[in-house]
């Protein structure tokens, strides 16, 4: 018995360590010169945590534990290798996996334990089992939206939020009635699986540009089903490492929140996007100035300030290593570039930065919005590629314009501005951008990365500097 | 309510607040790290799993921790590859300090 007991300190013991490097681990995320010490930490938590679990003197058989081990590892491996264009939907699926392990492991506690559950345990396995459960099924909607195996245009119906929130309601009321009736079974599934529904009807109306807020939601969703469990399972490790998560979701939220200006009722309740009758209709008296890649090349050697604005599309062309290529010849050439990344650009927070990492653009000169937009004035070039909404100065002058009051890189202040784009498409939000008919803006007519590609063999073959 | 459930919210509030102060500090330059990352520790929750699986006590509650466990392993062995492939790539244009 004494060994039972010293084996079970030894376990907590290792538990607070791992603990503590979970903290450090996230600690050091804080710059990019520390962070892989970061993940080492992490690592290293996770591996004591593991090890530790399986000294506990309740296991009875390793065969489950160790097949399920190594099937998880088969499962993660490709997981972790993903294109950097697919992480968000790789993140999302990460949600649904986890928030599958939380549901899951309520389940098995309720049904150990029924009808013996004291009442709080009961309403924090009916919390843990709730969230979870819509954590599941709406991660996988994400990430289907995500993938385009899903459409990506909000789907909206009359009545919708009512429906969806009585069956929120319903859920919530059969939890109740299983804190005071414990011995309720037969209620459990029907708890379990009224969320589910919940889940997918809840990112259905939720359209492909506000993705990296309802990421950021869901994984603060996950985050807090693993503390509910934590509390289920009297597990000070699960409580802390949930609390964290479940932190680190809300800031990311909050902060995709105000990026486009909006609440984070208004994301899940007001689907955006769908309402555009009106804005096509003083379309065709407007001009738009054209450039080739030749004319393009020569105003950006004259430069001696350019500023990059990637957008999506550039990640969708595949075109950020011909930026780089851009990059390397204007820096030969003497001219300061540096690249203006808004919140939202790509489909979670700061996906643009790892795209443009991955093609080796140096971090230090990819700036935040707050950073860069007081230096639009002094910057002779702005390249705009593939980007739209973000740059759409309607956001700061028009009142009348959807999305008035979103935060948008000054991109209409430098003295020339050339936007890379296919054609006179709106974007993702389905609004006109004015940006387009100023007498400052050179549009370049086609594919992001060919079309970067002619601006390189220009500044490289011109010969005549 | 009993004493462990009362450690159990202190436990969550100060961490609740510790994750705040340091994901405050996180540059937007590594947010989507940050995720992968939070991600990979969230996973945590596998040694919940392991126990109700080693523990043995019914088939269902087996067949559910053996899901479980798998999935979360997934989570901790992708979450943490992909955060460290992403990180290798942030390269400064400053020449390393010797």
């Amino acid at each position: 018995m004494s060994d039972f007991a010293g084996n079970q300190t030894v376990i907590e013991v290792v538990y607070l360590v791992a603990s503590a490097l979970f903290i450090l681990s996230l600690r050091w995320m804080s710059s990019p010169s520390t962070a892989r010490r970061g993940v080492r930490a992490g690592e290293l938590g996770m591996v004591l945590a593991i090890a530790g679990t399986l000294l506990h003197h309740g296991i009875v058989d390793y065969k489950w534990i160790v097949i399920a081990l190594v099937l998880g590892t088969g499962i993660g491996i490709p997981l972790g290798r993903v294109q950097m264009t697919a992480v968000p939907q790789r993140t999302a699926l990460s949600h649904a996996f986890g928030a599958c392990c939380v549901t899951l492991v309520g389940a098995a506690e309720f049904y150990l334990r029924t009808p013996n559950v004291p009442p709080f345990m009961m309403a924090v396995l009916s919390m843990e089992v709730i969230l979870g459960s819509l954590t599941f099924t709406g991660s996988l909607m994400a990430a289907g939206k995500l993938q385009e195996i899903l459409p990506q245009r909000p789907l909206t119906y009359r009545g919708q939020n009512v429906v969806n929130l009585s069956l929120l309601g319903v859920s919530i009321a059969l939890a109740a009635y299983l804190v005071v009736h414990p011995g309720a079974s037969h209620l459990f599934p029907l708890m379990a699986g009224i969320p589910l529904v919940f889940g997918i009807l809840m990112v259905i109306p939720i359209g492909g540009a506000d993705m990296p807020t309802v990421i950021s939601l869901l994984n603060s969703y996950a985050g807090l089903s693993a503390a509910a469990m934590g509390f289920v399972l009297d597990s000070k490790l699960l409580i802390i490492a949930g609390a964290l998560d479940g932190s680190s979701g809300f800031i990311l939220s909050v902060i995709m929140s105000k990026a486009m200006n909006r609440s984070f009722t208004n994301v899940i309740f007001g689907a955006f996007g769908q309402v555009q009758p009106s804005a096509a209709a003083g379309q065709e008296a407007k001009n738009v100035r054209s450039a080739t890649a030749e004319e393009a090349a020569s105003i950006l050697s004259a430069a001696n300030q350019v500023v990059i604005v990637p957008g999506y599309g550039m990640a969708v062309a595949q075109a950020q290593h011909k930026v780089r290529e851009l990059y390397d010849a204007l820096s030969r050439r003497g001219v300061q570039v540096r690249f203006a990344i808004h919140p939202v650009a790509g489909r979670m927070p700061g996906h643009m930065n790892v795209l443009l990492a991955e093609a080796d653009i140096p971090y230090d000169k990819l700036m935040d919005m707050e950073d860069i937009n007081g230096d639009f004035v002094q910057t002779d070039v702005a390249l705009v590629i593939g980007a739209n909404d973000v740059t759409n100065p309607a956001a700061r002058n028009d009142s009348t314009s959807p999305i008035y009051g979103m935060p948008i890189l000054d991109v209409d202040k430098a003295r020339t501005v050339m936007v890379i784009k296919r054609g006179m498409s709106p974007g993702f939000a389905g609004i006109d951008n004015p940006l387009y008919y100023s007498d400052r803006t050179l549009m370049l007519f086609g594919d992001a990365k060919s079309f970067v590609g002619n601006i390189v063999r220009e500044l490289g073959g011109g010969g005549q500097n | 309510m009993s004493s462990s459930l009362i450690n159990g919210l202190f436990i969550f509030m100060l961490a609740g607040f510790i994750g705040f102060e340091v994901i405050r500090r996180v540059s937007p330059l590594l947010h989507t790290p940050l995720m992968s990352l939070t991600n990979a520790l969230d996973a945590i929750a596998v040694v919940g799993a392991i126990l109700i699986v080693g523990e043995h006590k019914s088939t269902l509650s087996t067949v559910l921790g053996v899901v479980a466990v798998i999935a979360a392993t997934s989570n901790v062995v992708g979450g943490f590859l992909i955060t460290d492939r992403m990180l290798k790539m942030f390269k400064t244009s400053r020449p390393a300090k010797p």
